[in-house]
């Protein structure tokens, strides 16, 4: 089988349904729309068995030349080895599932068509940029998928709050583009391709590590990683992203899209290994990324902004264990967090379906017992995302960011404190959110159960949640390998510099019993004393505290107020152009002149005689002058 | 001799047109029509055979014309050329098609003027005779004013005027150049010749050079246009009929960028390779400064109009870069920008037949009445963005490639336009297709004449996207300065 047939069935569904949805039957839209990402999904599983038994030999293939001039060529060329195995078969998959429960979602929408069309063309893209041998190739799917993002935040056009947020989003991402595409001029620069491989066999060679130029490079990678996957600075876009169909948030702005960036630091991972200090820079924005975010995930009201920013902070830790040099660790917590977030957004989806498009989770309450189905659903992507010990895929990998942030040569105890952290605030946030929607007094009605088209996905999706932690086991519990071993051909196993079982049996513990204390203050907070609760939070200061955090601790107001708002308004004020105010000016000087000059010429001979004489007065006057300064 | 039929043809159907005009209008537009694509394919032939094989010069005629002061007709095509006569031609042919319903006016007279603006264009980019070089430019010139001032919209006059005289003292800086470089050339050599060959290595003191270069790269520049020369543009973008703008910005600016590539830098390269910082930063300040403009106006076509003055500041950027990825990336980017603004052209003469208004204020949910044209709408301001896969990307990132070489800072603020051009670009989405519709309009969707152009563009610029190598192949065979 051929690796390009894997992004070509999504990008020729994409093609059929964007030319004739409007011709063809709903269920015919149905059939192509999900079909495409199926028939990829069976594709890929394929290539993933040659390249597994092919000894976990890249298959490679070479579809045509894109552009060749003297210097510089880059083809369409496709690369699967064991990390794109990963990302494709996480992308077809779950892009399946959600594209079956987009068919439920979805069903009245008059755009129905033009939506598939849109999710298709995503996934083609997003296939395109993990399965890509250059770095060009790579971009274009880079900003394939930045436009599908912006395509179905915006899929709602009529409201101009979508249209701003789909805008924002496709304009902050682009700043990272920008840094990322200086990444290339230089990486061109000094090397004269853009063949990943090559650059990554060559990079070592040329640059001794800690070169200035490579740090150069890979900072300006990890800006256009921050961009895509919604890291501090530019984390602002994801929020507001949410604005798009529910089932966009679970593909793209929760499983696949947001963890770009992550793709690209362990593509690039030995850019990043040359250069300490991008490294450092790059744990230290994922562990204040995850902190931030999950702090703000606990004052939100609305369940898709909760969701949100618990998806920027455990894309911090991804982040974090990149910095941290544990590369198959953060592939690791990219596949279960598509599992258990994908799982997550549909459930809140499901929900927010029978509530009439409600997202505001203190509207809901006690839909225990009127959605059982999704709650239960629910509780198991909860557990995972709080990594709940042994029983959820979230807890092995996570605990595996968790141990190694501290234990990993590039690792560090504020690293590893600030995990810690992050783990009792997810467990807050996420049950926090469980308890608001599910427990307490009914608030709403149900109008909406979700049929099977939407549940039967979700159940595929909480077995996997649960069954993908076994395939990677710490020391401690069994020790099993299959993941690292599988991604070792391309990521280097994790450097240590600690490596005693009772530390790493330590930091365990401490995980666990945050993770599990964060779901008791959760209880204590909701459901047991919510009077205390509220009094706490109406003191001084806390209001505005609060306020500050759920606005995302005030970065949009920030990037307002330096970017935004300066540049709006020197192109306001230039509206007419000064430039051409030069020109104009001189037409109309010479017009004034003109003006002037017709005057004299009125038809009164008194006037031109007096003319005539002062003329003659005034030569005569300059003549004698020049005369009397000459004797 | 298949290059004097190329500027022949098109003359001979500006004649005709006219004279048919007074029988019946509509043979009047399919003799314009005919004859653009008779062309079309002679360049198409050219292009299919001989692109691939053969020396730098795919044809050269010459014949005398004054040989007293050593004038000839003397042209000649290499890859370049081809390129452009191929936009020009293809660019031509819709241009009959979208003034079909638009222009009911002196239709003969229309279409004379069109196809003599044409064949002036295609003069341009065949001669090599710096006398016939500028009889050609100044023949696009006089048509194009009477295009604006006669079929414009309300500020025709003003902005016919402002175009005439701004590209007018733009070429008399560059005859007094070209006279200059006569003279040199004969009292240095005893042979007085406009023959381009024979001027290209002239030897001149380096001061002279440098003023005689400035003498041809002020009318290039203000043809292009780059800041601080641009005012005449989003005026006339902005007032002419649909077809003019098309042929303005899809066409009459590449003749600026072509002078810079064919004169500017092989007949003065130490000079040009002087200047050229000073130049690059004339063009990134046009990327930027360009942009910003584009993005407060309300005009949707004057909005287009700015986005050319951005785009044409890569070419800017690129041509003096001086290295071989950055003039491949100039050619794509004059083709590539020909086919998206002029696309952008169209969709925006398209909305105002129908709703008589330029203002996007006055647009907005657009999107639900004309989803084709919105779609449209969609990848021609996506390959304004630079959006990878379509042929807007290829160029500019061929260009910054190149000027990384030459220029770190200039290539930064560079890459930074392509934000600016972000922010303007989805701006035209958003104020004319999305959003909540202000007014009641009620709108038909693109017709099938409307349907075939806008079909052929959108193929064209994602050919040019996804398979570039024609055109790049083509564009090697000629000879750049390279250094």
């Amino acid at each position: 089988m051929l690796p390009a047939l894997i992004p070509a069935i999504p990008f020729l569904g994409a093609c059929i349904l964007m030319l004739c949805w409007k011709r063809i039957s709903r269920s015919a839209v149905t059939v192509i729309g999900c079909g495409s990402v199926g028939l990829s999904a069976v594709v890929a599983l394929i290539v993933a068995a040659t390249v597994a038994s092919a000894g976990k030999q890249p298959l490679v293939q070479h579809v045509w030349q894109w552009m060749q001039v003297p210097g510089f060529a880059a083809g369409i060329d496709f690369r699967m080895d064991a990390l794109s195995v990963v990302f494709t078969l996480v992308i077809t998959v779950v892009g399946f599932l959600i594209h079956v429960y987009a068919t439920g979602y979805m069903h009245d929408d008059e755009d129905y068509g033009r939506f598939f069309a849109c999710m298709n063309l995503f996934v083609g893209a997003m296939l395109v940029l993990v399965m890509a041998d250059n770095l060009l190739l790579l971009y274009l799917g880079w900003e394939g998928v930045g436009l599908c993002s912006y395509l179905l935040i915006g899929f709602w056009y009529k409201d101009p709050a979508n249209n701003y947020a789909a805008r924002k989003a496709f304009l902050v991402t682009r700043v990272g583009d920008t840094a990322m595409a200086i990444a290339l001029f230089l990486l061109f620069q000094y090397m004269g391709t853009l063949n990943i491989q090559r650059l990554l066999q060559e990079a070592p060679v040329l640059w001794q590590k800690g070169d200035p130029a490579i740090t150069l490079i890979a900072l300006l990678l990890l800006g256009g990683a921050v961009g895509k996957s919604a890291q501090l600075p530019l984390q602002t876009w994801l929020p507001d992203a949410m604005a798009g169909p529910t089932p966009v948030s679970a593909l793209i702005h929760a499983a696949t899209m947001v963890t770009a960036g992550v793709y690209l630091i362990a593509r690039m991972h030995v850019v990043f290994e040359l250069s300490p200090a991008a490294q450092t820079t790059t744990a230290v924005i994922g562990a204040i990324t995850l902190l931030m975010a999950g702090v703000s995930a606990l004052v939100q009201t609305d369940i898709k902004r909760v969701l949100a920013y618990s998806t920027i902070s455990q894309i911090g830790y991804m982040f974090l264990a990149l910095g941290c040099g544990a590369w198959s660790a953060a592939i690791f917590h990219f596949v279960t967090h598509a599992f258990f977030k994908a799982l997550l957004f549909m459930a809140a989806g499901a929900v927010i379906v029978a509530l009439h498009h409600e997202q505001d989770m203190f509207k809901m309450g006690g839909l225990k017992k009127s959605l059982p189905a999704v709650c239960w659903v629910f509780l198991i992507g909860c557990a995972s995302l709080t990594a709940i010990p042994f029983i959820t895929a979230g807890f092995y990998s996570k605990d595996q960011i968790i141990w190694l942030s501290f234990a990993a040569a590039g690792g560090h105890k504020v690293y590893w404190l600030a995990a810690v952290l992050g783990a009792l605030l997810t467990g807050m946030y996420t049950f926090r959110m469980f308890f608001l929607v599910f427990y307490g007094e009914a608030k709403t009605t149900v109008h909406r159960i979700p049929g099977p088209v939407m549940m039967v996905p979700l159940y595929i999706l909480s077995v996997l949640t649960t069954v993908a932690g076994f395939i990677e086991l710490p020391h401690t519990l069994g020790h099993v390998t299959l993941f690292s071993n599988w991604l070792l051909p391309v990521l280097p196993a994790v450097q240590m510099a600690q490596d005693s079982v009772v530390m790493e049996w330590l930091s365990q513990l401490a995980s666990a019993a945050v993770a599990l204390g964060g779901i008791c203050l959760a209880y204590v907070w909701v459901l047991k004393r919510p009077q205390g609760m509220v009094d706490f939070l109406s003191m001084p200061g806390q209001v505005w505290l609060q306020g500050f955090w759920k606005r995302g601790w005030d970065m949009d107001a920030l990037n307002d107020a330096l970017i935004v708002r300066p540049f709006v308004y020197l192109s306001q004020i230039n509206r007419k152009d000064l430039i051409d105010k030069i020109y104009t000016g001189t037409a109309q000087l010479m017009e004034m002149c003109h003006n002037l000059m017709a005057r004299t010429q009125s038809g009164i001979l008194r006037w031109y005689i007096m003319g005539v004489v002062l003329g003659a007065v005034a030569i005569l006057s300059v003549l004698i002058w020049r005369l009397h300064g000459v004797v | 001799m298949i290059l004097l039929l190329l500027i022949l043809i098109p003359l001979a159907g500006a004649l005709l047109s006219w004279i048919a005009a007074s029988r019946n209008v509509l043979w009047s537009r399919c003799i314009a029509l005919a004859s653009l694509l008779v062309n079309l394919v002679i360049v198409g032939q050219i292009w299919a055979t001989h692109a691939a094989t053969g020396g730098q010069w795919i044809y050269q005629y010459k014949a005398d014309w004054v040989p007293h002061f050593g004038i000839s007709l003397n042209l000649a095509m290499d890859g370049l050329s081809l390129l452009m006569l191929v936009l020009t031609f293809f660019l031509g042919a819709l241009s009959v098609l979208i003034s079909w319903k638009e222009i009911n006016q002196r239709v003969g007279f229309f279409h004379f003027n069109l196809l003599f603006v044409l064949t002036g264009i295609t003069g341009v980019f065949l001669t090599m005779d710096l006398f016939l070089f500028y009889f050609f430019w100044e023949m696009m010139l006089i048509p194009m004013y009477f295009l604006i001032g006669i079929w414009g919209h309300e500020r025709r006059e003003y902005a016919a005027n402002k175009f005439f005289i701004f590209t007018q003292a733009g070429g008399l800086l560059m005859l007094l150049a070209i006279l200059a470089l006569y003279f040199i050339h004969g009292a240095n050599t005893g042979v007085y010749t406009y023959d381009y060959f024979s001027l290209l290595h002239t030897p001149m003191q380096q001061d002279t050079a440098r003023w005689l270069m400035l003498g041809f790269l002020i009318a290039f520049l203000v043809k292009l246009p780059a800041v601080p020369f641009h005012t005449w543009l989003p005026d006339a973008h902005t007032e002419a009929p649909t077809a003019g703008s098309v042929i303005l910005a899809g066409l009459l600016l590449k003749t600026g960028a072509y002078g810079i590539l064919r004169l500017v830098l092989p007949l003065f390269p130490e000079a040009a390779a002087h200047y050229a910082p000073w130049i690059m930063f004339l063009g990134v300040l046009g990327i930027i400064y360009g942009g910003m403009l584009a993005y407060a106006q309300n005009d949707l076509k004057r909005l287009i109009a700015y986005t050319s003055v951005s785009h044409m500041g890569f070419v800017l950027v690129g041509a003096f870069s001086f290295n071989t990825l950055a003039y491949e990336g100039v050619v794509m980017q004059m083709i590539a920008h020909g086919i998206s603004t002029g696309a952008l052209f169209i969709i925006a003469g398209a909305l105002y037949e129908r709703i008589h208004t330029r203002n996007i204020q006055d647009m907005g949910g657009l999107w639900s009445k004309v989803p084709v044209m919105g779609s449209a709408t969609m990848i021609f301001v996506m390959a304004s963005l630079g959006l990878p896969g379509l042929g807007n990307f290829v160029a500019e990132f061929l260009i910054l490639l190149g000027s990384w070489q030459a220029d770190r800072w200039i290539t930064v603020f560079a890459t930074i336009g392509l934000v600016v051009a972000t922010a303007y670009s989805l701006r035209i989405m958003q104020k004319v297709f999305f959003g909540p519709s202000h007014q009641q309009y009620a709108l038909p969707d693109l017709n099938k004449r409307e349907l075939v152009i806008i079909v052929a563009l959108v193929a064209a610029i994602l050919l040019l996207g996804l398979h570039p190598q024609p055109v790049l192949n083509t564009s090697q065979k000629t000879d750049y300065v390279v250094r």
